[in-house]
């Protein structure tokens, strides 16, 4: 009863914030940032039912951020798709594509893993790169403004309110899974893989689903960032964008929903607060990154949680 | 009628025989002790009963099927349940979803009615949870119900894997030492469960160097040592025979 109360009144506060949060808005670069970090909470909501849930690593999830984009992009503006119908498109590609490596990957444990994920978002990123005939290569591609029924989604203040929904119904989703017979054994895969397995769960086929279900949520986001963008550039799928997705659902708060979702927003405005020493910028993640994993290894929320609740005891 | 038999198992690891040609059967409805000094191959024999590992030579058969090679997952299905010597206890959930999750094989583990949230699977969900409160009171778990499972003591997490296992609605449980790092009180109740479970229709095979309890509530005891049979019998021929004395305490002369 009690996580059913934690999620709806999660989801209200959401919606409430989502809302509110424009009264302190005083021009469209607020949305724009607002936009940006909700793009991020949702791809860290789905990262984080592989991280932290299921407790495999990725880090190769740029890759099928920016798969997304351009899968977007290339059937919008060069075959004349329908916006929505090319996100589709490209969102199913992107989870056949994690279904055919995951396969053989998530039998990797730890470090393996790591390096086999690495390597796959380090190929994407080349392939964008160098196929310029198709891609544009390092110059990029310019993407038409997002259109369904008539009806464009254009401007910052609009696309905040859109991505607001999906955000609210990507949470909505992501709760879903986690309490249901389907996210429990996700989670026991993570607590004991052979204890998972003599009850009955089918502990490979597990962890693909949950590898395809992050990396569909990564494309849907890559396509929304294509539209909203107007131009994409291979960098999109890079190395460090990988590892900046996975800081902010280990900062957030790994196997918390909400936590990742704060992680996300926390980095993405990180950046425009330090604008000043912006060449830092991988120094400060790192040092973020450290500093989570020694002095609160659950994350954020799930500590402040847990700090409050001693003080509630005590 | 056997609902177990392993037919000339053998494993070996790199030229170590852990089990070496053993045939043996369980019959339906028995407590059946399996018991041998440490190293004798007890839990290399769950192991390979319950899928865990690939034979090297030799057959299981349950219910009369040929079952060796299939994975952990696949028996389950079919009605094999176990439980750890060393825990493998889901940790990062509360104690009643560990026992959820041992239920998974009854409910809809389709992934877009989950993901969607059907009624039906939060109906079936609450069922489960009753029934999974049910199955932690009938092991003695009642006032853990709202427990997360890394706040349990160690006695408790032994019967939450129990109970996990029961989740599953075996015909067969095999439990590896259920009693290890119990003391004689918990040990005792542990007795007493595992006596309710067959009371029920289970089919039990038990691994647990716990003599008392093994003598006490074994319709059958195989005796192992070096990954061979050395005896088999109900508890009172075991404990006469000659070659079990040598092996526990050494032979004379």
């Amino acid at each position: 009863m009690t996580f059913n109360t934690a999620r709806t009144g999660g989801l209200a506060i959401l919606a409430i914030v989502i809302a509110v949060a424009p009264l302190g808005f005083s021009n469209s670069y607020f949305y724009d940032v607002g936009v940006n970090a909700m793009f991020n909470a949702i791809l860290c909501v789905g990262l984080n039912l592989l991280i932290g849930y299921a407790g495999q690593i990725s880090l190769g999830h740029a890759g099928f951020f920016a798969l997304g984009a351009y899968g977007s992009a290339i059937l919008t503006t060069r075959y004349g798709m329908p916006a929505l119908g090319a996100l589709v498109l490209s969102a199913a590609g992107v989870g056949l594509l994690a279904f055919v490596v995951g396969r053989p990957i998530l039998r990797l444990k730890g470090h393996y893993l790591a390096m086999a994920t690495l390597g796959i978002g380090i190929i994407i990123h080349i392939v964008l790169k160098t196929e310029a005939g198709i891609t544009g290569g390092p110059d990029g591609l310019s993407v038409d403004n997002f259109k369904m029924l008539g009806f464009t989604v254009k401007g910052d203040a609009m696309w905040y309110w859109v991505s607001g929904l999906i955000l609210v119904f990507a949470v909505w989703l992501a709760l879903n899974i986690i309490d249901s017979p389907v996210g429990r054994a996700l989670r026991a895969v993570h607590g004991s893989e052979v204890g998972a397995e003599v009850v009955g769960v089918d502990t490979a086929s597990s962890k693909v689903l949950v590898f395809v279900v992050s990396a569909v949520f990564a494309s849907v986001v890559g396509s929304l960032f294509a539209h909203k963008n107007g131009f994409i550039t291979p960098d999109i799928g890079g190395f460090f964008h990988s590892v900046e997705l996975v800081t902010m659902v280990v900062l957030g708060g790994m196997a918390s929903t909400f936590g990742a979702l704060i992680g996300a927003v926390i980095l993405t405005l990180l950046p425009q607060v330090l604008a000043a020493v912006e060449q830092y910028e991988a120094m400060i993640l790192g040092a973020i990154m450290m500093g989570t994993m020694i002095f609160m290894p659950k994350g954020l929320l799930p500590s402040l949680i847990a700090a409050v609740k001693r003080r509630g005891e005590a | 009628m056997s609902l177990l038999r392993v037919e000339n198992l053998s494993k070996e690891f790199g030229g170590i025989h852990a089990i070496e040609g053993l045939t043996f059967s369980v019959d339906a409805g028995d407590i059946h002790s399996i018991i041998g000094p440490n190293g004798a191959g007890k839990t290399t024999l769950f192991n390979l009963i319950t899928g865990v590992y690939t034979p090297s030579s030799g057959r299981v058969l349950f219910q009369d099927r040929l079952v060796s090679g299939m994975k952990p997952y696949e028996l389950a299905a079919l009605g094999m349940s176990r439980t750890f010597q060393n825990l493998q206890i889901f940790f990062n959930m509360k104690a009643i979803e560990n026992v959820m999750v041992g239920h998974h094989l009854h409910l809809d583990r389709r992934f877009l009615p989950s993901l969607l949230r059907l009624p039906s699977v939060t109906r079936r969900d609450r069922e489960c949870r009753t029934y999974c409160a049910g199955l932690m009171e009938f092991v003695g778990l009642g006032k853990y119900l709202d427990a997360e499972a890394a706040s349990m003591p160690y006695g408790a997490l032994k019967r939450l894997e129990i109970a996990r296992a029961l989740a599953a609605q075996p015909k067969l449980l095999l439990l590896d030492e259920p009693a290890a790092g119990l003391n004689a009180t918990e040990s005792r109740e542990i007795d007493e469960v595992i006596k309710k479970v067959a009371s029920t229709g289970v089919t039990v095979v038990l691994v647990e160097h716990d003599m008392k309890m093994v003598m006490g509530i074994s319709d059958q005891i195989l005796a192992l040592d070096y990954g061979r049979k050395l005896a088999e019998g109900t508890p009172a021929e075991v404990r006469a025979n000659p070659d079990v004395v040598a092996a526990y305490l050494g032979a004379q002369g």
